[in-house]
């Protein structure tokens, strides 16, 4: 700014807000938006320590350890506890200025000694934030020296991953960190020929516990054993009885440990595992698949078919019923979807799930949007449209963002959109609704509690989309259109 | 000021005994560190004994955030016509992006700007440096906002790591798009919390933008500034009408719903008002030093303190003043009595322990006084010696005051005090409702407000009454 004498305070024209307000949503400020290269706005990702504390935390008395900067801990601490409304203990060496200069090893050591002698925890996975990234910090190195000090007992599990946010997103942190917990619980445990008979269970970066109990209903159901890795369902749904347990649930070590030698190992979220399966697939006994979250009904029969097939068991009654009760619905209520258009962003397995339910109900994915994810999966995306005469005219946009959404919705209009709470300034400014699936929801309750995959999550996703329209439909017609039945 | 009423059951000696067992399960390096930030209330002693501003203890668990959060989360998200860019990696902007409850008037991406800017670092930035990616996402953004006022630069931990030069950038920017383009080297390394990023905050305002503009409207005796509002769940929308109802004009406001350019010609106003003094009272200083504004604190949370203030700004001006001042408050007399008169019964002799930031800590004891509530133990996750000093004569003697606390530490009082209500932070929040205390997130009024002025007190009232008396927590103890 040229630096003469002092510029008035100035208010904007009525004529001049209406013109931008305007111009936002036209072609022309779609192609400048689209053109971006630098600058990024409401992205739909967050960094990777996020997605190693959700690990961290979801195993029996583990207590996450932020090797890094007091904020970030406070940060990943409150999203969690925005999104479940239940606490998310981890704690943090909270390195600053000096720890630049010197490293953390002080930080971390007199961290872990306090840590360890207040919240006696039974592991304490370790993961990092930017800082000690970018100047190098060696935590092999710092965490033997911690034990051989006397720090910390011995025998104390405290995997740790590299997580440097410059990097990857959210479900990389998930990964990375889930890797070294199951590569350090299962050290020396592999055991040829001994077999727990149990399946492992890895659900991935997902924010709804009710999704969890979800996939353990189904297995319990087919009657077969299970060890979830890793167990978020009890540690961010805990209940109220007047007594807060600090560590209520999770994992437990042992079964972790065991995990090497079981039946089969199932992931139920592609990206998020990546790393994580291929040490599984190399060290671990028993199957091993990849699958699809079960969105909708032809990817819960994939599921089920699966557990069937590794476990040599009959599909239960129950969940035949249940997925007759779910095709009812579906046809049921078909009209009510059938050629709507929806806008569909997260995280990547997640979209890959939507995409498949909407395509089922005939509606149509118009724009999915993951803002950061690579070109496999867009290829991967691209090919599930091409399954269905729904997907086409469906786009699928990698590393852009929900203002790049805000445009692409503002020129040619959908009908709803599905993702996260961020997805609501795009909605609101488009007069859409949005359904709330995904991670974080921090603006509903209890959404996390409901699942969304199974013959039941089909289910509770369809009434959330078909009544909201109606409800639109009561709420916006003219009284001429204004009908008892619907 | 008269010294608080004893509380009953609370005295210095049982205060510090709880103290002492509470820090004794820490290792000895930890108590040592710790012990000189706890302690019972002695009001009449000048300076309070509790130290603050420091480090945190490592591994206790820690309620402090960042400097970036105290400038990009704090003091700069709030001013709604910038474009405040989180500069580096992802999360920190994502993080603290619609978090804090500040609201703005405005439309979102037209006129204001709730949205979360970032230059998303990857690998090679950290490699090579992300100056010239800032150049260039500084060139989009004020063509894709162009009715933005301006633009800063709020780096996050590497930046300041990988000794790129923010400020050289703003520079050439602020040029280039001759725009107010301000640089802030708030990574969340630098200092012990939030309230380095305040400072630093401070001093970019100081540096690059205060005295750059002026009103178009000639310069008034009444003209104030409403310093260190930030507009939590409207509060700034109930704290200015009263200022303008005494016959003040407001002529900007730091930053709450705040407008950059108004903020840049502060320098022609009488009187800075400062609400919240640990973030703001900087610049106050600043503007006193250099242009001879004087300032003065002030509370408007609750019927007493919001009198106490009136009268005390009142001091500063003239009769008209004085007399609109004795007016408002008698107009307003009888809407608090009608507030109070419906929940004080229902909450005389009740307590309440609170753990906030920097300000209402102690800000906010009339107010839950006004309806009988008494507080029994308060802290700060960031204040300074001369918070505490303010303080100890709002708290009754031999009340616990902690600094920084752990989660430990807070589980452990609030067990002791048995307290009827806790407010505190988000992270708090469950530790507590889990154990069947009722419990108000007293940084973002849990999704309430406002709580300031007149108007807020109303809703405070509302808000503390339905959180101590909600039937759901006599579902708590299950019969079987």
């Amino acid at each position: 700014m040229s630096e003469a004498a002092l510029r008035k305070v100035t208010e904007h024209t009525p004529e001049e807000i209406e013109k931008v307000k305007a111009w936002i949503n036209t072609e022309e400020y779609k192609e400048k938006n689209m053109a971006r290269e630098a600058l990024v706005v409401n992205p739909a990702h967050a960094c990777q320590p996020l997605g190693a504390q959700m690990v961290a935390t979801s195993f029996e008395g583990s207590l996450p350890f932020v090797h890094g900067s007091q904020g970030c801990a406070s940060y990943f601490r409150s999203t969690f506890t925005r999104h479940y409304r239940e606490p998310s203990a981890a704690t943090c060496d909270a390195m600053t200025e000096d720890g630049a200069v010197f490293g953390g090893q002080n930080n971390l050591h007199e961290g872990m000694e306090n840590a360890y002698t207040l919240y006696k925890p039974k592991m304490m996975p370790v993961y990092t934030t930017c800082m000690p990234e970018v100047i190098g910090d060696d935590l092999t190195s710092f965490i033997r020296n911690a034990k051989q000090k006397g720090l910390i007992p011995e025998d104390l599990p405290t995997p740790y991953a590299n997580t440097p946010s410059f990097n990857g997103t959210h479900i990389h942190g998930y990964d990375s960190m889930l890797l070294s917990i199951l590569k350090d619980l299962t050290k020396d445990q592999r055991v040829e020929d001994k077999c727990t008979g149990k399946l492992n269970i890895i659900p991935g970066f997902d924010g709804n516990v009710g999704n969890l109990r979800e996939y353990k209903r189904i297995c319990d159901l087919m009657d077969i054993p299970y060890t979830m890795l890793a167990d978020s369902s009890e540690v961010f749904d805990s209940g109220c009885d007047g007594e807060y347990k600090m560590y209520p649930g999770g994992t437990k070590l042992e079964d972790a440990a065991e995990s090497i030698n079981g039946k089969a190992t199932i992931a139920m979220q592609k990206y998020s595992t990546l790393h994580t399966m291929k040490f599984i697939n190399a060290e671990y006994a028993g199957a091993k698949e990849v699958m699809p979250m079960p969105f909708g009904v032809k990817k819960t029969d994939e599921f089920i078919l699966k557990l069937a097939e590794l476990f040599g068991k009959e599909v239960p009654q129950e969940l035949k019923d249940e997925r007759a009760r779910a095709v009812d619905a579906m046809t049921d209520a078909h009209q009510y979807l059938h050629g709507k258009k929806l806008a569909v962003f997260g995280d990547p397995d997640y979209v890959i799930g939507i995409v498949s339910f909407l395509l089922e109900m005939g509606a149509r994915p118009w724009y999915v949007v993951v803002s950061r994810a690579t070109k496999k999966f867009k290829k991967e995306m691209d090919a599930l449209l091409e399954t269905s005469m729904y997907g086409e005219g469906c786009t699928c946009y990698i590393n852009k963002d929900l203002w790049h959404m805000r445009s692409l919705v503002m020129t040619d209009p959908v009908d709803g959109i599905i993702g996260d709470t961020h997805g609501k300034w795009v909605a609101r400014d488009a007069k859409i609704p949005l359904f709330r699936i995904g991670f974080p929801i921090i603006d509903r309750v209890n959404l996390h509690r409901s699942p969304v995959v199974g013959y039941t999550g089909a289910i509770n996703m369809l009434s959330m989309i078909a009544n909201k329209f109606l409800d639109i439909m009561d709420e916006t017609c003219e009284d001429q259109w204004f009908e008892m039945m619907r | 000021m008269a010294e608080r009423k004893p509380i009953k059951g609370v005295t210095i000696e049982r205060t510090e005994k709880l103290i002492d067992e509470t820090l004794a399960h820490m290792p000895e390096k930890a108590q040592k560190k710790r012990a000189p930030h706890v302690g019972a209330n002695e009001p009449s002693v000048s300076s309070c004994a509790v130290k603050s501003n420091r480090k945190v203890v490592p591994g206790v668990m820690s309620q402090r955030g960042c400097a970036y959060a105290g400038a990009k989360g704090v003091v700069w998200g709030p001013i709604r016509d910038m474009v405040h860019v989180s500069h580096g990696p992802i999360g920190c902007g994502v993080y603290s992006w619609g978090t804090r409850r500040n609201l703005m008037q405005g439309t979102p991406g037209v006129t204001s700007f709730p949205l979360d800017f970032t230059s998303d670092f990857q690998e090679r930035d950290i490699v090579y440096g992300g100056d010239a990616k800032l150049e260039k996402l500084l060139r989009e953004a004020n063509e894709l906002f162009p009715l933005n006022k301006g633009l800063s630069i709020l780096s996050e931990c590497p930046v300041g790591l990988i000794g790129d030069d923010i400020n050289a950038v703003a520079k050439k920017m602020e040029k280039e798009l001759d725009k107010l383009v301000v640089p802030c080297n708030c990574e969340g390394f630098r200092g012990v919390s939030q309230s380095l990023g305040h400072h630093i905050s401070n001093d970019s305002i100081r540096d690059h933008i205060i005295g750059k503009y002026e009103f178009t409207e000639k310069a008034g005796p009444y003209d104030v500034a409403l310093i260190g509002d930030y507009n939590i769940g409207g509060d700034v929308w109930a704290a200015k009408p009263i200022l303008e109802e005494i016959g003040l004009n407001v002529k900007s406001i730091w930053t709450g719903d705040g407008e950059v350019e108004k903020i840049a010609a502060t320098h022609t106003v009488k009187l800075n008002l400062i609400h919240c003094y640990r973030s703001m009272n900087y610049m106050c200083k600043v503007m006193e030093e250099k242009w001879g504004i004087p300032w003065l604190e002030y509370n408007f949370f609750g019927p007493t303190k919001i009198e106490e203030s009136l009268r005390a700004i009142a001091e500063r001006f003239d009769d008209k003043i004085k007399k609109n001042v004795e007016k408002v408050i008698k107009k307003y007399k009888p809407m608090m009595k009608e507030i109070v008169d419906e929940y004080k019964p229902r909450l005389d002799g009740k307590t309440a322990m609170l753990f906030v930031g920097g300000l209402r800590p102690r800000h906010t004891v009339g107010a839950y006084e006004d309806l009988g509530i008494q507080i029994t133990g308060t802290g700060y996750e960031f204040a300074h010696q001369d918070d505490y000093d303010r303080t100890a004569p709002e708290m009754a003697k031999g009340t616990l005051i902690y600094d920084d606390v752990s989660e430990f530490e807070l589980e452990k009082y609030v067990e002791e005090f048995k307290p009827d209500l806790v407010g505190s932070g988000i992270k708090e929040k469950y530790v507590f409702q889990k154990s069947g205390i009722p419990f108000r997130q007293m940084h973002s009024w849990d999704y309430s407000g406002p709580y300031h002025g007149y108007e807020g007190f109303k809703i405070f009232a509302r808000d503390i009454d339905m959180a101590i008396n909600s039937p759901t927590w006599g579902l708590v103890k299950s019969p079987f």
